[in-house]
């Protein structure tokens, strides 16, 4: 049971990201960024479908389009920071970057998992993830270094979604357990995100936030007004027409 | 018996175009992985190139088919994640078939495919396909796609 809650923490950051993400399919402010975006959200979707394949070989009752489109709100184990609105270009760059950077670090750690699946997929998604993280971050010193209004565009992201950051590091009762058993991470991902976001900071000539405040709660299912719209529209069609197939 | 129609398989794969790049086969792409034959059944493992990969789906349907139009019923086709693909499992004759058919090929120095000049910059790391960038070349100013190292 834990591991299961532990597959889909990470399957649904994933796929409720990549489908935020993908909102910008057809609206990008340039032909490359619009194939950029769609093409990390369909990466995103790629990875959570390989953990989510894997929930469903221990639940064998449910398949992973069941997981994705037959579960609620509260069942849903995604960090907060995935649900977020796009906001402006910026907004949505600041995020990938900071997602990108946790996720990398976390692949990373979690390829020598004693957990063979969970080893096999992180192995795959991270030589993906290390593409995002260098385009995100690309965005956030050109946009950081950029003109004064495309700075303090980017300075007011980061400022509002700092608070969302929190949740990467947080440790539960099953990330405990799955760290005992080697499943999990061994160690915190903290300073090691804290030194790549604030070196890219700092050489995006941008600050980092100083509040402390962390918001708390995505991996237990409590979340913020967002999911419940993204899921209307995620799961309409296997609502409407159940069990319909392509 | 069992080697012979192992090897027969393996050759029918190979008349299978990758549904993206029609010029090489699934099985110089490298995607295929293995094949068993285990409790009477041909068990072959394939694995994708990227983890959302739309081909996969489409990998999958076109062996069924090909196999069953050769009269082979008696398949499995399993999906593996490990090892990971990398572009390192490209033949040297896939490369030169993509770089004829107008995609630079993985490769330490990525080469213009219309003038061979080395001189090219890269417009966005992402281009029509999640394995593909986009770039410009430096000397015949053709833009071209290159097939991403993993």
């Amino acid at each position: 049971m834990s591991l299961i809650k532990y597959i889909l923490r990470i399957a649904d950051s994933s796929l409720i990201e990549g489908q935020r993400l993908s909102e910008w399919c057809s609206k990008g402010p340039t032909l490359e960024e619009d194939i950029a975006m769609s093409n990390i959200a369909l990466d995103l979707f790629g990875q959570a479908n390989g953990f989510l394949e894997y929930a469903s070989k221990i639940d064998k009752k449910k398949s992973p389009d069941d997981f994705a489109f037959k579960r609620d709100e509260g069942d849903f184990y995604n960090l907060k920071i995935s649900e977020q609105p796009n906001g402006h270009f910026g907004t949505t760059m600041v995020k990938l970057f900071f997602s990108s950077t946790y996720r990398y670090l976390l692949y990373e750690e979690l390829s020598s998992s004693n957990d063979e699946t969970i080893s096999a997929l992180s192995l795959k998604s991270i030589k993906e993830v290390k593409y995002h993280l260098k385009h995100s971050k690309s965005w956030i010193i050109r946009l950081g270094d950029g003109t004064k209004e495309s700075n303090n565009k980017v300075q007011q992201s980061l400022n509002t979604l700092w608070e969302f950051t929190g949740e990467y590091f947080e440790e539960d009762s099953i990330d405990l357990e799955m760290k005992k058993n080697g499943i999990g991470l061994t160690k915190s991902l903290e300073n090691k995100w804290k030194d790549i976001v604030i070196d890219t900071l700092n050489k995006a000539k941008l600050e980092v936030p100083k509040s402390t405040y962390m918001q708390t709660g995505g991996k237990q299912g409590l979340h913020t007004e967002y999911l419940g719209k993204i899921l209307t529209e995620m799961q309409s069609i296997p609502r409407k027409y159940p069990d319909a197939k392509w | 018996m069992q080697s012979g129609e192992i090897k027969k398989i393996w050759e029918l794969l190979d008349t299978i175009p990758d549904p993206e790049i029609p010029v090489i086969s699934v099985v110089e792409l490298g995607v295929i992985r293995d094949i068993k034959f285990v409790n009477n059944k041909y068990k072959i493992s394939i694995t994708p190139t990227y983890s959302g990969c739309p081909a996969v789906k489409t990998f999958q349907d076109d062996i069924k088919i090909c196999l069953t139009k050769n009269k082979i019923t008696n398949f499995e086709i399993v999906l593996t994640y490990f090892p990971a693909w990398t572009t390192e499992w490209m033949s040297e004759k896939a490369k030169n078939k993509l770089l004829k058919y107008g995609i630079s090929p993985p490769s330490d120095v990525i080469i213009c495919p219309q003038c061979k000049s080395t001189s090219t910059t890269m417009v966005s790391e992402f281009g029509a396909t999640a394995c593909k960038s986009f770039h410009k070349c430096n000397d015949c100013l053709e833009p071209f796609e290159y097939f991403k190292c993993i």
